[in-house]
């Protein structure tokens, strides 16, 4: 099950800025949607994302029922060594996924 | 303007104009008789924000991916009672399914008709892997789907029509001219006569199917391209054909050959 794509880039220099991007498969179920026959859908979206890098947090969010399925965050941070960065995603109905990806660090 | 015309146009003004005109007319009719001639096509790509064409372009960011990914794994697990994967006839599906998707639908000799990817791959399920079909909009298929059609993705789409498959064709291009449901529309007065202009804000694009399986904003999800054709009846108030029904199988060939040369999306991005 293809749960997550995380991107770095192939090569990587000491110091330099370089932006990650993670997209992870996800319903985000709102809570606010019905049935066809007006049952309420129950709300299950992923809650909270926060990605390490060789351990120090770098990235956390807070997701809220607005944000939509297959949510997709970018972002920024200072390569200093060679290592791995972690995401984490965890949500309602005890969901948690984590994935790895291995940063080389010239 | 006045370059090459033999006579000057202040004088022959009334004639030149009248003549220009029969020749606008004539390619206009020309046109009009097959759709959207090849020169003038435009994928649905070209209406679309910024925002969701840089969604569409980056392999990080299209969430069809990961309907392409699952498609990936599936390829290569074994199933059905004869154990077989998919990669176990077909290899590296990189080299031996590039360009298959840009041809489908495609006949199939032992149905005498055209069937398009997604009955291709169950005839697979069944006949070869001895597995039970995929149904329609399943994840499992819409991911196969998505990945065979992923390794087409730059081609341009090259649908042959020849004695077997001409009949077929002529179904699908009646359907899709023919007038339908209570709104008593049919697909060419909207994708043939109207694209470009607008319908509740949104530009009507040419409706090509370059792009599927796709990722559809409204859908939050991927769908194929018989749930859009299904949507657009419904949205006309036509009767919707079931899925793999013959009339959607034979407008799905005249909508790929209808777009013949346009580069193949998937897995495209779409409001």
């Amino acid at each position: 099950m293809a749960r997550a794509i995380i991107t770095v880039p192939a090569s990587v220099r000491r110091g330099e800025i370089i932006e990650i991007k993670a997209l992870v498969a996800h319903d985000m179920e709102t809570g606010f949607r019905r049935t066809e026959q007006g049952a309420l859908i129950p709300r299950d979206i992923i809650t909270q994302f926060v990605c390490t890098y060789n351990g120090a947090e770098v990235f956390r969010a807070e997701l809220h029922p607005a944000i939509s399925a297959n949510p997709y965050f970018a972002f920024a941070m200072r390569a200093v060594e060679s290592g791995a960065v972690v995401c984490k995603w965890t949500g309602d109905n005890g969901y948690s996924h984590s994935e790895s990806v291995a940063i080389t660090v010239a | 303007m006045s370059r090459g015309c033999p006579v000057s146009p202040p004088r022959c003004g009334v004639l030149w104009r009248f003549l220009v005109a029969l020749g606008l007319a004539a390619a206009a009719i020309a046109a009009c008789a097959e759709g959207t001639p090849t020169a003038r096509h435009r994928s649905g790509y070209d209406a679309m924000g910024r925002e969701t064409r840089a969604m569409q372009d980056d392999d990080a960011a299209n969430p069809g991916m990961l309907w392409v990914l699952d498609g990936e794994a599936l390829w290569n697990s074994k199933t059905g009672a004869a154990g077989r994967a998919c990669f176990d006839c077909h290899g590296d599906a990189r080299s031996s399914m590039q360009g298959v998707a840009a041809r489908y639908p495609a006949f199939d000799a032992a149905r005498a008709r055209p069937v398009n990817l997604e009955q291709r791959i169950n005839l697979c399920r069944s006949e070869r892997q001895k597995a039970p079909p995929l149904a329609y909009e399943s994840k499992d298929l819409l991911a196969l789907t998505a990945y065979v059609g992923r390794q087409s993705r730059g081609l341009p789409i090259s649908i042959e029509i020849d004695a077997r498959t001409r009949p077929f064709l002529e179904a699908g291009r009646e359907t899709f001219h023919r007038r339908q449901g209570q709104l008593n529309l049919s697909c060419a007065q909207c994708h043939d006569s109207y694209s470009g202009k607008r319908l509740a804000g949104n530009v009507i694009p040419q409706g090509h199917p370059n792009g599927y399986p796709l990722y559809r904003l409204e859908w939050q999800g991927v769908g194929s391209l018989e749930r859009r054709l299904r949507n657009c009846l419904a949205g006309t108030r036509a009767q919707t054909y079931a899925y793999g029904a013959p009339e959607l199988v034979d407008l799905e060939l005249y909508l790929m050959w209808r777009a013949r040369g346009l580069k193949m999306e998937t897995p495209a991005v779409r409001p």
